[in-house]
């Protein structure tokens, strides 16, 4: 039967089929080419390896970063929070007790997790890469087979290089025509959410298939790939084509010489076939395609960012209209407002979604040689040191504290709030991340997720803007903007 | 993993929709480095109200949480389950379950029972009217009794055995070290390693 992309990296990793029936049958074994690991998900279990006395079987497939802890300023001072600092000691101690490599804080390859792996040309199409971080998701991009899991499957892949998984089914999501200016990759997976729903990926890998996705870089399409699990997939993947060879190429760890050649001959086999078969089917028009933010508390929830507040009257199902009353509530938001004249306190520039050159490069297109609104306090966040690194030698750094932005160090930071970039309780974030459950980014914030170009916007008017609503910058930036 | 065949416990009405591991345990709380103690940080921003149903006698001493559809979501936390476990839950209803969320459960001996929406919302009618009305879930015949109300419920047979038989999944895998071992010597040179490490 021809095949899907995602079952054909799945066919090429089965260690062991699964067999018996019934009560005891076992899902297939599968092998893990890659699995990256951090300071919070790890700790339980490298203590589970001891305890068993188990070896980690595959230190030269594993790789560690500090980043969901990590402070994003005196990052050259002992770590303020102590359980903070308990636990990325804990990190660096089982790293050097099971010989993995790891990158910490003030390493130039630091970074957050899935930042660091394909800028190290570690991540490769047709893969399997986990990591005990559900936004595992975003190496799909490049055609792995890419998931998030929890801490004692991190133990069994230290273990045994090997997961057990369950089948999965496919889905196909189809992004055909061309986005207008001022719409992005952000605004493609928001509204591929909104249309099917937080549980609506429950149990499929996603495969993003049509001209939109072809036409969009590897850092875009980390960016769709990065928001699969808030649909509730098991992962989402793009066919590697051109512009993947060409993102991996002279990476440090990308294949080298015959073995690239190789390589290439591979991955070039890595496309659903013609005639296969997705489980379902899902079409979003990409020329009609606005601007995207959340109004609500889970990603499901949002809207083009020329409409208004929905009412929960506007939900046919009892449970979407008592979770869309909550959430106003929560938002401290009316069913009518639009949702450019929401005001906002913060804007969050970074996260695994949203914190690669790219996406810096949209927003200090922005931001330049404009003026903040004085209320904002904005904070931008590289993903990995190694992206801070680039974009200050563009000179990113200086358009963004020109602006009044802070300019911060790697890490989820605000992502989260796991370190001290959180907001307060009835703060108002424009956030670039990923989620914007209740007290995601500190007890009592309010989140609203927007593409990089909106938060820049919004960070410029003060209330939830798009860059179309800006007065034209003055002209010696516009220039600036087009040689970029 | 401690063996799983049948509980029976009072049950707690969620009637929430998209639980996710954020509210179940806020990040905050992930910074331990040990697998149990994390019964304070169930819930922890809801349970500052008083009016939280965790907060209310008798389901305070709930051990079967009925929830909306959509449990789970989100980050991919195992400290969800176990702050569920350490409180006292031994199983969850909902109609859905995130993927990570119960792959998690499994692992951890905490049943994460998949119902029909229609019979939670009978379940929850129960609970609401006769407040600590007891719950039996019964993994082995895969059913929900509470009241009057009697319901099946779906989970994959490899989970439902491991659960059955109180199995560690890695020792499970171990036995297949010669196949892990094989599959190792097919694997193309062109895949890359993390050693020796490359730098930019």
């Amino acid at each position: 039967m021809a095949k899907t992309l995602a079952e054909k990296v799945w066919d090429a990793h089965v260690v062991r089929k699964g067999d018996g029936e019934g009560a005891n049958a076992q899902p297939d074994l599968l092998y893990i080419d890659l699995h990256l690991v951090h300071e919070v998900t790890s700790p339980q279990a490298f203590e589970g390896l001891r305890l068993a006395g188990r070896p980690l079987r595959r230190p030269d497939l594993t790789i560690a970063t500090e980043d969901h802890n990590t402070p994003t300023l005196d990052i050259d001072k002992p770590i303020a929070d102590l359980t903070s600092r308990t636990q990325i000691q804990t990190l660096r101690n089982n790293c050097q007790e099971f010989g993995v490599r790891l990158h910490s804080l003030g390493d130039a390859e630091q970074g957050i997790v899935h930042v660091v792996g394909p800028q190290l040309g570690l991540t490769q199409p047709g893969m399997t890469v986990v990591c005990g971080d559900s936004h595992t998701s975003t190496h799909g991009a490049f055609g792995a087979l890419a998931m998030g899991i929890g801490t004692s499957e991190v133990e069994h892949v230290m273990a045994t290089q090997t997961l057990s998984l369950k089948p999965f089914k496919t889905m196909a999501i189809n992004v055909e025509g061309t986005l207008r200016p001022g719409v992005s990759a952000k605004d493609i997976i928001l509204a591929v959410i909104a249309k099917i729903g937080t549980g609506g990926g429950q149990g499929y890998v996603l495969e993003y298939r049509g001209s939109a996705i072809r036409a969009l870089s590897m850092e875009a399409r980390m960016t769709i790939c990065n928001m699969s699990i808030e649909a509730g997939a098991r992962a989402g993947l793009v066919a590697p084509d051109q512009t993947t060879y060409d993102y991996m190429y002279g990476r440090p760890h990308a294949p080298q010489g015959a073995d690239w050649d190789a390589a290439v001959e591979y991955w070039n086999t890595l496309r659903s076939e013609d005639d296969a078969t997705f489980d379902v089917e899902v079409d979003l028009d990409a020329d009609t395609l606005e601007p995207f933010v959340t109004w609500g508390t889970n990603p499901g929830q949002g809207v083009s960012l020329s409409s208004k507040v929905p009412s929960p009257e506007d939900f046919g199902d009892e449970n979407a209209k008592a979770a869309a009353e909550r959430a106003l509530q929560y938002m401290g938001l009316e069913a009518g407002t639009p949702m450019k004249e929401i005001r906002v306190d913060t804007v969050f520039l970074g996260s695994c979604t949203n914190s690669r050159m790219e996406d810096l490069r949209a927003a200090a297109d922005i931001v330049r040689g404009r003026t903040k609104d004085p209320n904002i306090r904005m904070l931008v966040v590289p993903g990995s040191a190694r992206v801070r690194l680039e974009a200050e030698a563009e000179g990113l750094d200086k358009v963004f504290k020109d602006f009044g932005a802070e300019w911060r160090f790697a890490g989820c930071s605000m992502c989260l709030g796991m370190n001290p970039d959180q907001l307060e309780p009835g703060e108002r974030c424009a956030s670039t991340s990923n989620r914007n459950f209740e007290g995601r980014q500190g007890k009592g914030g309010r989140t609203h997720l927007v593409s990089p170009v909106v938060a820049a916007a919004t960070a410029v008017r003060g209330t939830l803007s798009s860059p179309s609503d800006l007065d034209p910058a003055p002209e010696s930036a516009a220039v600036r903007s087009s040689a970029a | 993993m401690e063996k799983f065949s049948t509980h029976t416990g009072i049950g707690v009405p969620l009637r929430q929709s998209n639980v996710d591991t954020d509210q179940i345990i806020p990040a905050v709380y992930l910074k331990r480095i040990t697998r149990t103690g994390f019964e304070d940080a169930l819930f922890a921003a809801w349970r500052k109200d008083p009016a939280f149903i965790l907060n209310q006698a008798p389901f305070n001493a709930g051990s079967v949480l009925v929830a909306g559809p959509d449990f789970g979501t989100g980050s991919s936390r195992e400290h969800a389950v176990w702050a569920l476990k350490d409180y006292g839950f031994k199983t969850v209803l909902s109609s859905r379950f995130a993927d990570i969320f119960r792959g998690n459960s499994g692992k951890q001996g905490l049943l994460a029972a998949e119902l029909a929406q229609d019979d939670i919302e009978l379940i929850w009618k129960v609970l609401e009217n006769a407040p600590g009305t007891e719950v039996t879930v019964d993994l082995v015949s895969k059913t929900v009794m509470c009241g009057n109300v009697v319901a099946p419920f779906e989970i994959d047979d490899y989970t439902r055995w491991r659960l059955l038989e109180g199995l560690d999944d890695i020792g499970l895998t171990l036995q297949h070290e010669e196949d892990i071992t094989a599959y190792e010597a097919t694997r193309p040179a062109f895949k890359p390693k993390t050693l020796p490490a490359r730098l930019s």
